[in-house]
């Protein structure tokens, strides 16, 4: 499979799961784990133009996929994305263990729908729990990005 | 979108402290290169998966690991019997009767709890780990269950440690004031027969979990963990793994939330360290989230019982007696703490001068509770809330004029409480007055009837939080005698490198709350320098000297013990580099000032060295001195001035400071389904001097999002046969982002006269929000039968209950009038 650009080619059990391959295997880290129920986002990847949970999918069932993780969003300079910089600007991460996730998510939302309104980004945001902010900074980041049409 | 109206700050400050300088921390962060626990890999290391008990309460008749140990793959076990043998069971805190208790980090003989960690197994990949843990053939004889504080204490009920004679851990009667003259001039006499207070915790979006080490030529272990309270931990473990505590190095770096939850990690953590000597590898353990909600910390349950308020006809509330019932669960890994640590606000915001108040905590077949967001206070302040709107709706007062009525003062401050502990600033009547005029409480009844025009019920409601910081473990002796624990400490070094960087190392575990910023921020303003020169070292290292018995982030003292340890530190580095100057310009020190980043001579700004400069001479370029130069690596030891309280009255300061939030809201029920929805919603923080309103603002929001999901859906449900109801998020329901009502936040600064910088610590202010919606829910009841909210937990089914039968609540409240 493809992920962030770099091609992939590993055998793996069947059992492994996506996540896991991707923080154990593969060492992008990024990408977190916090519930064994598909209940969280935080291990939240953008595979094609979707944002999925990839603790819901086997490693083998994204045989051949196109996979983004947060450590793709970034430029390889370290230029953050504007989506990256408004979340730093709005204060929209205490602990930053959901952030991954969050960004995914909101980074798909904007690539279908650029200019979200708060209802839509709350909707996009609904399968990821933040433990920390009360949510509201980071739905502020995301619409800010969509204001400024900048993502 | 939320309307955020913050106050400007009222103090003069430096060009740092003060602003909402944007975190040091996001940008390893929003590109996922934060260290989390997890993240740690070892080369061959074996993954370690805990079995767990099936039953609440059973004991275990035979233990077989050997199909598990058959599997390809499978490295090892450890089980309880090991255990006893290897270790000593943890320093109980409680003196007897829970002194007796014996707690081994897995089960021996017996377990008391569904999800108690029995056997560990150790395998080379995670889910071998957990297929093979399937595999240890357990025998449990189940045996009777207590999953109610109030039965546990019932003569003839099961007891769950044999060594303790009964289920009771710790049991104290407190009292201060004159009680009985207060009843005796009392007009009214309010006795309400049961107030509960519910069993939930913050869950951390991470579980715990640790990467562990052992160097066999050392015989050091090094844990890569989330343990918040790594001082705490080492006193625990230290002695029961028979080894110093320079033996136990735990390091942190990222930590996914912690909220009090990740305290009493040491259990978890021996067993990984038993199994890193004994497999010769290192040792991964990450719990999974149904473990940790079978298993981690719980926040304390809490019943009240019996309780009767003395009223004056005017509204004036002189004083009350209640019983409280805590339910600890089945272990004492930090209680009973809890015991005395509520009695830091025993009056809340009011000026209740005549306490009585019996607290008895009992043991339970349910996870074991320890810290949670508030802890021990919230259950307290609920209850004193709880008792006014209870009043207020009883005898026909306004709820806003009876809190005007009864605060605390800003003129009365500092305040002294009955039990000596001292209110340090704070003006509560202008916060409730902020908070109400955000929520638009003046249009409060044309609302109401806009509302029952929609058939809904519009309520509102007031919380309030003392997050009291900085805790005196002195307290600790209150209920233990015998303990030698008392004041507080936190450590900072702050250093000037060869090329003049500026270092600084905390004893701290932050867990998002910023301290690289706010740390960073304090310096910068000392030494002179922009924010970005200053590194501070992410995380804590036990190996670092800047670590002490209290080291550690929990209980709202950052801001106090944390930033005071780097002031205090910054200073003496401050002073070392004037002094360095002078010798280096051969005038006196006075001359010399720091600015801009450099040390410069006050009428001759030519003459001036740069920090680099400064950080060489002692390091590296010191020949031709007459005086040995200054060595440019400070460490500081802040101690908060304590004394020990006295024991026999139970008085004495607990705690340095009182920051407040006043909470307020706008709910509207359905009165077809009991669903509440919050409609308004305003919480305003008064925490001292704010080094960084937006963190500030930060834990404001998030406490609040902890409280209404506390309030309406997070609950520990526990069977009749002690299983878990709730183990994951599927089931325990956390707020969601559509979750969220609008929110607004207001702020002022009443700076802390007993601190360096005016500070206070902050952060759990849930408590507050969890009565504001329990208020408004009774507020919004009363044109639907005058149901008495006497719960903390309100889902839609209690609601629908009061309700239905308004009767109910209403029949267990009395008043007795002269
Ligand atoms: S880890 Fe929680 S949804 Fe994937
Ligand atoms: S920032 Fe901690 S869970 Fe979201």
């Amino acid at each position: 499979m493809e992920i962030n650009g770099t091609s992939y080619e590993r055998d793996v059990p069947a059992s492994l799961l996506l996540v896991h391959f991707l923080r154990d295997d593969l060492d992008l880290t990024g990408t977190h784990v916090g519930c064994d129920t598909g209940s969280c986002g935080a291990c939240t990847v953008q595979l094609g133009d979707e944002a999925i949970k990839s603790c819901c999918m086997l490693a083998v069932q994204a045989d051949g996929a196109s996979i983004t993780t947060v450590e793709g969003l970034a430029s390889d300079e370290g230029e953050l994305t504007p989506l990256q910089q408004s979340f730093h600007e709005y204060h929209a991460l205490q602990c930053g263990y959901c952030t991954p996730g969050m960004l995914m998510s909101a980074t798909a939302l904007l690539e279908k729908n650029p200019r979200p309104s708060e209802h839509e980004v709350k909707v996009a945001l609904q399968g990821n729990i933040c433990r920390c902010t009360g949510y509201w900074n980071i739905i502020e980041a995301v619409v800010a990005v969509g204001e400024k049409g900048t993502r | 979108m939320t309307a955020i109206e913050t106050e400007a700050g009222t103090l003069q400050k430096g060009s740092a402290v003060g602003q909402s300088v944007p975190r040091k921390e996001d940008g390893r962060l929003v590109q996922g290169q934060g260290v989390f626990f997890d993240d740690v890999k070892r080369k061959d290391m074996g993954y370690l998966h805990f079995v767990r008990s099936p039953y609440a309460h059973a004991t275990i008749e035979s233990i077989d690991v050997s199909a598990a140990l058959e599997m390809p793959g499978v490295y090892g076990t450890l089980t309880g019997d090991e255990v006893a043998i290897l270790t000593d069971p943890f320093f109980q805190i409680a003196a007897p009767p829970g002194g007796h208790v014996k707690d081994y980090a897995l089960a021996v003989g017996k377990v008391r709890y569904l999800g108690e960690p029995v056997v560990a197994v150790v395998a080379e990949t995670r889910e071998l780990a957990r297929t093979a843990a399937e595999y240890v053939m357990v025998e449990y004889e189940p045996l009777d269950v207590l999953v109610d504080a109030r039965a546990a204490l019932a003569d003839g009920a099961p007891v769950l440690h044999e060594e303790c004679g009964g289920n009771l851990s710790y049991s104290g009667v407190w009292e201060w004031g004159d009680v009985d003259a207060a009843f005796a001039e009392a007009d009214h006499v309010v006795s309400i027969g049961e107030l509960h207070f519910d069993r939930f915790n913050s869950t951390p979006l991470e579980c715990g979990g640790a990467l562990v080490e052992y160097n066999r030529g050392t015989g050091q272990w090094t844990m890569y963990t989330n343990n918040q309270f790594p001082g705490f931990a080492a006193i625990m473990m230290g002695p029961a793994m028979r080894v110093g505590l320079d033996k136990l190095r735990i390091v942190t770096q990222d930590i996914g939330g912690g909220f009090g939850n990740k305290i009493t990690s040491h259990p978890q953590l021996v067993v990984c360290c038993l199994l890193a000597r004994k497999l010769k590898r290192a040792i991964q353990w990450t719990e999974w989230r149904t473990e940790f909600h079978q298993s981690m910390s719980h926040g304390n349950e809490r019943w009240f019982e019996n309780t009767e308020v003395a009223v004056k006809a005017d509204g004036t509330l002189l004083g009350f007696r209640t019983k409280a019932i805590d339910d600890a669960g089945a272990y004492l890994r930090y209680e009973p703490l809890g015991g005395v640590i509520w009695s830091q606000v025993a009056a809340g915001m009011y000026k209740w001068r005549n306490i009585w108040l019996e607290f008895t905590q009992a043991m339970t077949n349910k996870a074991p509770v320890s810290p949670n967001r508030g802890y021990s206070r919230m259950q307290q302040l609920w209850f004193t809330e709880r008792v006014i709107d209870i009043v207020a709706q009883t005898l026909d007062f306004d709820a806003v004029e009876i809190r005007r009525l009864n605060f605390v003062q800003p003129e009365d401050m500092a305040y002294e409480t009955p039990n000596g502990c001292v209110y340090d600033s704070g003006d509560y009547p202008r916060a409730m007055d902020m908070a109400l005029e955000l929520i638009g409480a003046s249009d409060i009844e044309t609302r109401r009837a806009e509302a029952a025009s929609r058939g809904k019920l519009l309520g509102l409601g007031i919380g309030s939080t003392l997050d009291s910081g900085t805790n005196n473990f002195g307290q600790s002796q209150l209920i233990n005698p015998e303990l030698q624990f008392s004041g507080n400490n936190e450590v900072a070094t702050v250093k000037l490198d060869i090329f003049g960087e500026v270092v600084v190392t905390l004893g701290t575990t932050p867990q998002g709350q910023g301290h690289e910023t706010t740390a960073a921020q304090v310096v910068a303003d000392i030494l002179h320098c922009d924010v970005d020169v200053v590194n501070v070292r992410v995380g804590h290292d036990s190996y670092w000297n800047s670590h002490a018995g209290f080291s550690g982030t929990y209980a709202s003292q950052f801001a106090v013990t944390g930033l005071s340890a780097v002031k205090g530190a910054a200073d003496m580095l401050a002073g070392q580099m004037v002094k360095l100057a002078s010798m280096v310009f051969q005038c006196p020190e006075e001359a010399i000032e720091l600015a801009d980043g450099f040390a410069r001579i006050k009428d001759n700004h030519e003459a001036a060295l740069p920090f680099m400069a400064l950080g060489a001479i002692p390091n590296a370029n010191n020949a031709g001195f007459p005086d040995d130069p200054p060595t440019m690596n400070c460490r500081y030891v802040y101690r908060p001035p304590f004394d020990v309280p006295d024991k026999e009255r139970k008085f004495g300061n607990l705690t340095l400071t009182y920051a407040t939030q006043i909470h307020a809201c706008v709910v509207e029920i359905d009165p077809e389904t009991g669903v509440t929805e919050v409609v308004d919603y305003a919480a305003v923080d008064d925490c001292g001097v704010r080094i960084n309103p937006q963190i500030v603002e930060g834990q404001v929001m998030g406490a609040t999002a902890h409280a209404i999901g506390a309030a309406l859906w997070e609950s520990f449900v526990y069977d009749e046969d002690g299983n878990l109801l709730t183990p994951n998020f599927y089931d325990y329901h956390v707020p969601h982002a559509l979750d969220m009502p609008p929110l607004k936040t207001g702020a002022f600064e009443s700076p802390s006269p007993f601190t360096p910088l005016g500070t206070k610590g902050m952060g759990e202010g849930g408590g507050g929000g969890i009565h504001c919606i329990c208020s408004g829910i009774q507020d919004a009841l009363r044109a639907a039968g005058g149901a008495i909210v006497t719960d903390s937990h309100n889902p839609y089914h209690r609601v629908w209950e009061m309700l239905s039968h308004p009767e109910r609540s209403r029949e267990t409240i009395e008043v007795t009038s002269r």
